[in-house]
């Protein structure tokens, strides 16, 4: 663990929380460092929220027969808990909170490029949220998040239209981050800063943003012919004038297989991030870590059939979606091997971060190969539609991006606060978490193998125990959630000053006070060395 | 390490317009540029939803598709394309009127850009109305005489009637914005905000425009020519 | 600060390219061509597309970044449309196994 260095404590010195008081100075700041606080408390907030649900659900879930709820109920809960967890907290979960205070601070600029566009993404956001959330208070909404039609169109009697407005939208919230962060990063970048010497996590970012850009305006076009659909009785999703159901479909999973992406790789990015400065080297093969999020970007855009195999999607387009599928796992493959190979003879330290990074990596890692099972044709047509499904997606969601997060959030707190949290609380909070998480949700592969569906509210008897496992584990995980949010909270007014860079870690975020200025440095810095520049290993090994 | 510049250009100076999270007003005009069309290829794909299923459908249903389209006014679809084609005309003028720093002809040609706008979307009007009188409106009012759709499957012309104020509705929709754009850039000209150094936004809202136009230049043909009118 | 100052002449050149263009289209729309007219419309619309991204809007005079990304706007379109559609175009050629009924082809015409 790093020596605290006692600096002017913060009070004395002017930075960007206490440059101005007074909610209008936050409520309509333009400083990309507020926006991120804004960002952090929302969707902190929504993700209370979707935890909820799924309190709910797991809850429910210990009696086959149903504890809890209706099956009418049921269908409400996973659809609410699927809408908030993807929609208002996975998706901006990294790139709002993290990317936006960091990305200008990365690539040595003042603010982002449109910091008023920056701010009325925020707004987008909580007009979106507001929507979902009267959809909640007023009934609920049942058609999954996937809202498939011809139920979402024509047969639920649920708040389908306001949810479908909230991700709506939300979606061009997304849309306005994602443009700000590519410009940014193409215009922005300080004197010597050129793109192989970019922190993997402003790669990431980038990567993210381009699929932003081009996916959710087609889920946006989808909602919005959903809608009209809804509301004319008639529209091109209808049968009775010839419309296909499946197209609905194919345009919803042409956004929402990349949008999965969009969850994943900014936790990519900062897992990078905390390998190389917890091993303190270099992270290994930089290049390929930057193509492989580039290769991402592109291959998420062309697998989403393999959510349809079982749909009535011709057989031979289901095969070219199986093997692009495939493939498409390869650079996830490669950033895990780089990862590890990072690992390998370097100085590794086993603060909060690293326990999330190291946690990220084993998970991802079981998540992706699961992933593989799925793709190959002739095995999701057993597996589709079970538990294995929902386990495999919550181990790349849950103990993937949420994992990244929180490491992110503990990396990166000192930077944003100026205070340094209890480490020791930390660490324990990230060991109930990973038990907590395999706990919910190893049980799930095993019943899903067994065969028992997803989005069920019963189920056979002969499945109680693992789902009381599963449900066990949930109590645990949720435990483990809320020790942080206790004691970050704390750290906030009562633990120690940290310094500029308390972990020693290179990237010029750290080259600059915590926290830092509104204007984020005196001067523009001038980058004259590469990335992850850590001094070499004795023994000479390095990356 | 990094080291902290000598002189930055922060010093430098600052034209009206300039916004201080750029190095300079370089800096500032390409990231404006590039913004704009980074929104722009999301619109691209925005509409592109509904051409990709146009096409699907098409594929499925041309006889139907056909009946419709022959439905369509092929004089009043013509003369619109050509009205827009003419506010491209007269706002790549205004943008050019700005470069050069001819504050009046600037407004002259925004102002024409939203008459010839208005013209496009009052015919748009008028197509609808007739839409609306002859029971041609999905989910509306649906009801079209019998010789209307030429004995095509009547599903079918209903299919391709959705996508036909689906598409021209959004894009009618795109207009309105536009037309809320060149407003607040018309008075802004007037105002004399723009000049040769600093007139990136009646570039990027020409930008808006132009694409809007290209939209139309494609549903154009694919809802009024592809219907076999011979 | 400059862009590049594209002259009067040559809009008002493109302005009429594009008027004759839609003539043209019209036109064509007229005589029975067959497949082609499909082929024609869609080829017309695309020359004053380009007319259009290239003088109007600049990109002929632009960065090369500029042209990749209205490049990879119409690439992505074009991956939605053809991945789709190879669903639908493929949808009649599968041989179910025995006992599966009629193949799952396109929707049945309305």
């Amino acid at each position: 663990m790093s020596t605290a260095v006692m600096e002017t404590p913060a009070a004395s010195r002017v930075h960007y929380l206490n440059a101005n008081y007074g909610i209008k100075s936050w409520l309509f700041t333009t400083d990309h460092k507020r926006i991120a606080l804004l960002w952090l408390g929302s969707i902190t907030f929504m993700f209370f929220i979707g935890g909820a649900a799924a309190t709910l659900i797991r809850l429910h879930l210990i009696e086959p027969t149903g504890a809890l709820v209706q099956p009418a109920t049921y269908n409400k809960l996973f659809t609410i808990h699927g809408v908030v967890m993807i929609f208002f907290f996975l998706i901006p979960s990294i790139p709002a909170v993290l990317g936006n205070f960091l990305v200008p601070l990365m690539v040595g600029a003042r603010d982002l490029a449109f910091p008023r566009i920056n701010l009325l993404s925020w707004y987008l956001y909580i007009i979106g949220a507001i929507f979902v959330l009267y959809a909640i208070l007023t009934g609920g909404v049942d058609t999954g998040w996937t809202f498939y039609t011809p139920y979402s169109s024509t047969y639920a009697h649920s708040q389908v239209i306001a949810t479908a407005l909230g991700v709506f939208i939300v979606g061009f919230s997304s849309i306005l981050t994602g443009l700000n962060f590519i410009v940014t990063i193409h215009k922005m970048r300080a004197p010597g800063l050129t793109w192989f010497r970019l922190p993997l996590f402003i790669w990431a970012i980038y990567a993210t943003s381009i699929i932003q850009i081009l996916g959710t305006p087609v889920l946006a076009i989808t909602i919005f012919l959903l809608g009209l659909e809804r509301l004319l009785h008639v529209g091109i999703f209808d049968p009775a004038i010839g419309g296909d159901p499946i197209l609905f479909q194919h345009l919803f999973w042409f956004y929402s297989h990349p949008a999965v992406y969009i969850m994943i790789l900014p936790g990519m990015g900062v897992i990078s991030e905390l390998i190389a400065c917890f091993s303190r080297k270099r992270v290994f093969g930089y290049a390929m870590v930057a193509y492989s999020s580039m290769a991402i970007a592109v291959l998420s855009f062309l697998v989403w059939g393999h959510h349809m195999f079982v749909t009535g999607q011709s057989v031979y387009a289901g095969l070219i979606f199986s093997v692009l599928s495939f493939m498409v796992a390869i650079p996830s493959a490669i950033k895990v091997f780089n990862w590890t190979a990072t690992l390998y003879k370097g100085s590794i330290s086993y603060d909060a971060p690293m326990l999330y990074a190291l946690g990220f990596i084993g998970l991802f890692t079981m998540g992706g190969l699961t992933g593989l099972f799925l793709a190959s044709l002739a095995v999701d047509v057993h597996l589709t539609g079970t538990y294995f499904i929902v386990a495999h997606f919550h181990y790349i969601m849950v103990g993937g991006a949420v994992m990244a997060y929180l490491g992110g959030i503990h990396f990166w707190w000192p930077k944003i606060t100026g205070r340094l949290y209890p480490d020791g609380w930390a660490r324990f909070a990230a060991l109930i978490i990973f038990v907590g998480f395999n706990l919910t949700f190893f049980p799930q592969f095993v019943l899903g193998y067994l065969g028992m569906p997803r989005r069920y509210a019963v189920y056979p008897a002969e499945f109680q125990v693992l789902n009381v496992m599963s449900s066990a584990g949930a109590s645990i995980l949720g435990i483990g959630y809320l020790i942080p949010l206790i004691y970050l909270i704390w750290s906030i007014r009562y633990g120690p000053v940290a310094g500029p860079n308390p972990w020693g870690a290179k990237g010029l975020e750290w080259e600059t006070p915590s926290p830092p200025p509104t204007e984020n440095f005196e001067e523009i810095p001038v980058v004259t060395e590469e990335a992850y520049a850590y001094a070499e290993p004795e023994d000479g090994s390095h990356g | 390490m990094a080291e902290l510049s000598a002189g930055s250009t922060h010093a430098a100076v600052h034209p009206p317009g300039f916004h201080h999270q750029f190095e300079d007003m370089e800096q500032q005009h390409e990231a404006g540029n590039l913004g704009m069309w980074v929104f722009l290829v999301t619109e691209i794909l925005f509409f592109g939803g509904l051409f990709a299923s146009y096409t699907i459908y098409r594929s499925l249903y041309l006889p139907g598709f056909e009946a419709g389209s022959r439905l369509l006014d092929v004089k009043l679809g013509a003369t619109n394309t050509a009205v827009l084609i003419g506010s491209s005309l007269t706002m790549a003028l205004a943008v050019h009127a700005a470069q050069t720093g001819k504050r009046k002809a600037l407004v002259l040609f925004l102002l024409l850009t939203m008459v010839l706008g208005a013209v496009f979307l009052g015919i748009k009007f008028d197509e609808y109305s007739t839409k609306w009188h002859h029971g041609l409106v999905p989910g509306l009012k649906w009801a079209p005489d019998e010789e209307m759709h030429n004995n095509a499957p009547l599903g079918s012309v209903e299919l391709f009637f959705c996508f036909y104020f689906f598409m021209t509705g959004l894009h009618a929709l795109h207009m309105l914005i536009g037309f809320g754009i060149m407003t607040v850039m018309t008075v802004k000209s007037w105002r004399g905000e723009f000049s040769p150094e600093y007139y990136a936004p009646i570039e990027v809202s020409g930008l808006y425009w132009h694409f809007v136009d290209i939209v139309w230049i494609f549903l154009f043909p694919l809802l009024y020519l592809i219907g076999g009118r011979y | 600060m400059s862009g590049h100052v594209v002259s009067v002449r040559l809009y008002v050149t493109i302005f009429l390219a594009l008027l004759l263009l839609t003539g043209l289209t019209t036109g064509v729309a007229f005589i029975d061509l067959g497949p082609y007219n499909t082929v024609a419309a869609l080829a017309i619309a695309f020359v004053k597309m380009l007319l259009v991204v290239l003088f109007f809007m600049h990109v002929r005079y632009s960065s090369g970044l500029t042209k990749i990304v209205v490049l990879a706007g119409f690439f992505w379109l074009a991956i939605l449309i053809t991945f789709t559609l190879s669903d639908y175009f493929s949808r009649g050629l599968d041989n179910p196994p025995n006992g599966w009924g009629p193949s799952i082809s396109a929707p049945p015409n309305p």
